[in-house]
C-alpha cells in the first residue's frame, strides 16, 4: 500500500512553547551549594549502595556509592567536601529515601578526580560497562540506565541509531543549548554509541523550532560518520521515543515491544553528549544542564548545576517571585510538582518551571465528559481516553486494561491538556495502572 | 525566604483553556444569525415562541438541580442551546403553553433523567419536540407564511391560546414545501429554499445562515465537520440516484437538501457531541445512517419530514457504533 510519509506521528497537541525566554541564553556554571543532598536512587532501578562513611573527606568526582546490580548506576561526588551524614533525604512527592548529605569545602578548587579512561577502541562490552560506571541515565527526564537500554538483545540487531533532540516539552531549552554548545561531545558520544549498537546510520531528530541547532550540528558532522540531521514539525509528544521513531522512520514500534523490534535504538542528545564528555576521561556524572524558567523566575536561564543542589538554594540564587505557587520538576506537561523546597536537583531534572499565583490558569471546575472527542484526536497512540475516563470513574480497571489498552498509555498528558471538561484523565490512568499492576502481582504471588 | 506553601497538582499542569462553557457559548453565537433572521421573517410570534422555549429550558434546568440539591448548571450554557434549538424547530405560531411544556420536558426527560449534561442519550431539544409532535400533532403541523406585512404588529391568536385549550387555527396558515410536495406534488424553487424565503419551522428556513453558523464552529474546531458532510452527502447521493431514475415522482436532490429541517438538524442537532460517536469513522457511519433515514422517511414514510426521527435513531445507534468502531491503537 502506498503510504504518505508525513514526517511526524499521528495526533498530538500544540501547547504554547514559551522557549524564547531561555533558548538564546548560553549555559552558565551554577555556584556550588554549601550542602549537597544526594538521593541514592535518581534512576529507574535499585538505589546505589553507599561505600563511604560519615566524616569521610571526598574529592569531586570520587565514587560515593556503587551500582547495586545490573539495573542500577553508581553515584559520584558532585563537590569536594566531607560526608556529613548518611541518612534518608527528602525526595519529590514528600517522601524520604536513602541518601548522603555532603558538606562542600568552601575554599576548594573543586578539581575533578578522573578514573580510568574508556577509549573508543575498547570492546563494546567495556564501553557499556564504562557507561554504567559513569552513572549515565536518560537525561531527557526518564532516568533509565543507558547501558541497559543500549544492550541489544540476543538475536536482534540495530540498524538506526536515533539521537533525540526533540525536546517537545514546553519551556525547556536544555537539549537545545547542549546541541548548540556541545557538538563535539555529541559526535564523540555517537562514536561510542555506534561501537555498542553497530548501527548502519544515525539520525539526529530535531523539531523545527530549533532550526539553529539543526544547522549547527549539520555543519559539523564528521566526514567518517553516517549521520543525518532531520528536522520534523513541532508537535507534542514527539520526544517520546516511539513517536520519534514513527516520525523519523515511518514505522510503528509494535505494542508492548521496544524500538529494537524495528531495528532502532534511541538516545537523548544530552545523554549522548555526556557519554562523549565523560568516557574519554573515566569520569562520572556530577552535574547536568537544567533550564530554570517560568513566569515566577527572575534570572531565567540554562545552568550547569551540581546534582544534589537543593531546590531552595537554586531558587534563592536565580530569584523567584514572592508569590510562587507551583514548581514543576521537568516541564508543565510531564513534570512533577515539587511539594517543598528541600528536595534537590537529580540526574533526571531537565528543567525547573516556576509559576506564580497569577500564572496558574487551570480551571478547577470539572464538567462531565461531553464526548467531544478532543482527547481521541490528541492521543498519540490512538487510545480512547474519554471511554477510559468513564470506566475509571466506575472503577472498571480490569476492563480498562484488557479492552482499552490502559497499560500502553505513557502518560504524556495530551488528553488532559485538551479536555474541555478539565477531567484529570492522566491522573485517573496513573491510579488505574497502579491498581492493575498491584492486582497482577497479587495474582502472581498466590 | 519562600515560606509560602507550594501547591501541587498532577501533570499536565497546563490546559488548553477551551472549556465546555466556551464551546457552548460559541454554539450560541453560531445560532444567533439564524435566530435573528427567523424573528425577522416570522415577526413577533417567532420571538415569543423562542423566548418561551428558552425560559422553560433554563428554568427547568435550574429548578431540577435545586430540588435535587446539586449545584446549578445553567452557567454551562447547554440549557440555553436546548431552548434555542427547540424554539427553532417549532412552527412560528405554535401556542406558547405547548412550547413551555416542550421546554420543560426537553430538559427533564431529555437530559435530567439521564444524569444531566454528558449523560443524555438523545439530543434534548429533539426529545422535547418528539413529545410535542406526539401530543399536539395538529398544532405542530400548522404552518404559517413568512414575511407577512403585519408580522411585527400582530400576535397570532394561536400563539396566545389559553393553556390546555384547543388552539385557534389561524386562517392564513400555509403548507411547507415538504408537505406541499408530499401531499400535493408541488415543488418549490431551491434557491428560495436556500435563502429562507419560504414557510416552515421558525429556524428551518435559511439554510445559508445555518451553514454559516456551522462554518464558524468548524473553523473554531468546536464542531465535527464530518457529521453534516456525511448527512448532507448521503441525502444528496441517495435522492440524486432516485431523481436520476425518475425525476417525475422523486424530488431533486437540491430540493431535498434545502427543504425542511435538514440543514438545522445536520448542522446543529446531529452534531451534539454527547449523542454522536467519538471516532472519525464512527461519525461518518452515523452521518450516513441519518442521511439515508431522512430520505427514506421523506419519500416512503407517512410523514413529510423525517429529520427529527432520523437523528434520534442516530443518537440511539451511536454508543453501539463506538463499541464496534475503535481507533487502531499505535503498534497494533
Amino acid at each position: 500500500m502506498l503510504k504518505f510519509f508525513s514526517n511526524t506521528f499521528k495526533h498530538g497537541v500544540h501547547p504554547p512553547e514559551h522557549k524564547e525566554d531561555t533558548n538564546k541564553l548560553p549555559v552558565r556554571q551554577f555556584p556550588f551549594p554549601p550542602l549537597i543532598v544526594l538521593p541514592m536512587q535518581q534512576h529507574i532501578g535499585k538505589p546505589a549502595q553507599v561505600i563511604v562513611r560519615e566524616g569521610q573527606e571526598v574529592a569531586r568526582g570520587q565514587l560515593l556509592a556503587k551500582a547495586d546490580g545490573y539495573l542500577s548506576v553508581p553515584m559520584h561526588a558532585p563537590v569536594s567536601g566531607v560526608v556529613r551524614k548518611i541518612a534518608n533525604v527528602p525526595v519529590i512527592g514528600g517522601q524520604k529515601a536513602s541518601g548522603i548529605y555532603l558538606e562542600t569545602f568552601p575554599f576548594s578548587g573543586q578539581e575533578v578526580v578522573e578514573g580510568l579512561p574508556v577509549p573508543l577502541s575498547a570492546s563494546p562490552e567495556a564501553i557499556l560497562q564504562g557507561i554504567q560506571d559513569a552513572g549515565i541515565v536518560g537525561l531527557g527526564g526518564a532516568a533509565f540506565p543507558t547501558h541497559v537500554k543500549l544492550k541489544i538483545p540476543e538475536g536482534k540487531f540495530c540498524e538506526h541509531l536515533i539521537i533525540n533532540g526533540i525536546e517537545c516539552e514546553p519551556y525547556l531549552t536544555t537539549d537545545h543549548r547542549v546541541m548548540l554548545e556541545q557538538a563535539d561531545d555529541i559526535f564523540t558520544g555517537i562514536r561510542y554509541l555506534l561501537r555498542v549498537t553497530d548501527a548502519k546510520q544515525v539520525i539526529i531528530g530535531i523539531e523545527a523550532n530549533k532550526k539553529d541547532a539543526a544547522d549547527h550540528l549539520a555543519d559539523r558532522i564528521p566526514d567518517d560518520l553516517p549521520v543525518k540531521v532531520k528536522v520534523v514539525p513541532v508537535k507534542y509528544p514527539q520526544g517520546a521515543e516511539k513517536m520519534l521513531i514513527t516520525a523519523l522512520l515511518g514505522k510503528e514500534v509494535p505494542l508492548g515491544g521496544f524500538p529494537i523490534d524495528v531495528h532502532a535504538v534511541a538516545v537523548n542528545v544530552a545523554t549522548t553528549a555526556e557519554i562523549g564528555r565523560l568516557l574519554p576521561h573515566g569520569r562520572g556524572i556530577q552535574e547536568r544542564v537544567v533550564t530554570i524558567t517560568g513566569p515566577g523566575i527572575k534570572k531565567k536561564g540554562n545552568y550547569l548545576i551540581p546534582v544534589g543542589t537543593p531546590l531552595r538554594f537554586v531558587l534563592e540564587h536565580v530569584g523567584a517571585a514572592e508569590n510562587l505557587s507551583e514548581i514543576y520538576m521537568g516541564g508543565p506537561m510531564m513534570g512533577i510538582s515539587a511539594s517543598d523546597l528541600d528536595i534537590s536537583i537529580v540526574r533526571g531534572t531537565s528543567g525547573i518551571v516556576v509559576f506564580g499565583d497569577e500564572n496558574v490558569k487551570r480551571s478547577d471546575k470539572i464538567y462531565p465528559c461531553i464526548k467531544c472527542g478532543a482527547c481521541v484526536d490528541a492521543c498519540p497512540i490512538s487510545l480512547n481516553p474519554s471511554r477510559l475516563g468513564i470506566l475509571a470513574k466506575s472503577e472498571a480497571y480490569d476492563t480498562m486494561a484488557e479492552e482499552y489498552h490502559l497499560m500502553d498509555c505513557f502518560e504524556c498528558g495530551s488528553c488532559s491538556y485538551v479536555c474541555p471538561s478539565n477531567i484529570p484523565l492522566v491522573q485517573y490512568f496513573r491510579v488505574a495502572k497502579g491498581i492493575v499492576r498491584k492486582r497482577k502481582s497479587a495474582v502472581a504471588h498466590v | 525566604m519562600f515560606s509560602k506553601t507550594l501547591r501541587i497538582s498532577s501533570s499536565p499542569h497546563i490546559n488548553k483553556g477551551v472549556g465546555v462553557d466556551v464551546i457552548m457559548r460559541n454554539v450560541i453565537y453560531a445560532l444567533l444569525p439564524v435566530t435573528v433572521f427567523a424573528i425577522y421573517a416570522f415577526g413577533i410570534n417567532a420571538l415569543l415562541v423562542i423566548l418561551t422555549s428558552l425560559i422553560a429550558c433554563v428554568l427547568t434546568e435550574h429548578l431540577l438541580n435545586k430540588f435535587s440539591n446539586r449545584p446549578s448548571t445553567i452557567a454551562d450554557g447547554s440549557a440555553v442551546i436546548t431552548g434555542l434549538l427547540l424554539g427553532l424547530t417549532l412552527p412560528p405560531i405554535f401556542p406558547l403553553w405547548m412550547t413551555f411544556i416542550g421546554g420543560v420536558l426537553a430538559i427533564a426527560l431529555g437530559k435530567f433523567v439521564f444524569g444531566g449534561l454528558g449523560y443524555n442519550a438523545f439530543n434534548p431539544a429533539l426529545v422535547g419536540r418528539a413529545i410535542l409532535q406526539a401530543a399536539f400533532p395538529v398544532a405542530i403541523t400548522t404552518w404559517h407564511p413568512a414575511f407577512l406585512a403585519d408580522r411585527f404588529t400582530r400576535v397570532s391568536e394561536s400563539v396566545l391560546t389559553f393553556p390546555f385549550a384547543k388552539p385557534v387555527v389561524d386562517g392564513i396558515s400555509g403548507a411547507t414545501p415538504l408537505s406541499a410536495f408530499k401531499f400535493d406534488q408541488v415543488t418549490t424553487e431551491s434557491a428560495d429554499l436556500a435563502m429562507g424565503l419560504i414557510s416552515g419551522s421558525i429556524g428551518e428556513t435559511s439554510s445559508v445562515l445555518i451553514a454559516l453558523g456551522g462554518l464558524y464552529l468548524i473553523a473554531r474546531k468546536m464542531m465535527n465537520w464530518r457529521i453534516p458532510v456525511a448527512i448532507l452527502g448521503a441525502v444528496y447521493v441517495l435522492s440524486g440516484i432516485l431523481y436520476w431514475i425518475n425525476p417525475e415522482i422523486y424530488p431533486s436532490p437540491e430540493f431535498m437538501l434545502f427543504s425542511g429541517g435538514l440543514m438545522l438538524g445536520a448542522v446543529f442537532m446531529a452534531t451534539d457531541m454527547v449523542g454522536s460517536p467519538i471516532t472519525p469513522l464512527g461519525v461518518v457511519i452515523y452521518g450516513i445512517f441519518i442521511g439515508l433515514l431522512v430520505v427514506v422517511i421523506r419519500i416512503w414514510g407517512g410523514l413529510p419530514e423525517g429529520v427529527m426521527y432520523a437523528i434520534l435513531l442516530g443518537n440511539s445507534l451511536s454508543p453501539h457504533i463506538d463499541r464496534l468502531i475503535r481507533p487502531k491503537v499505535y503498534g497494533t
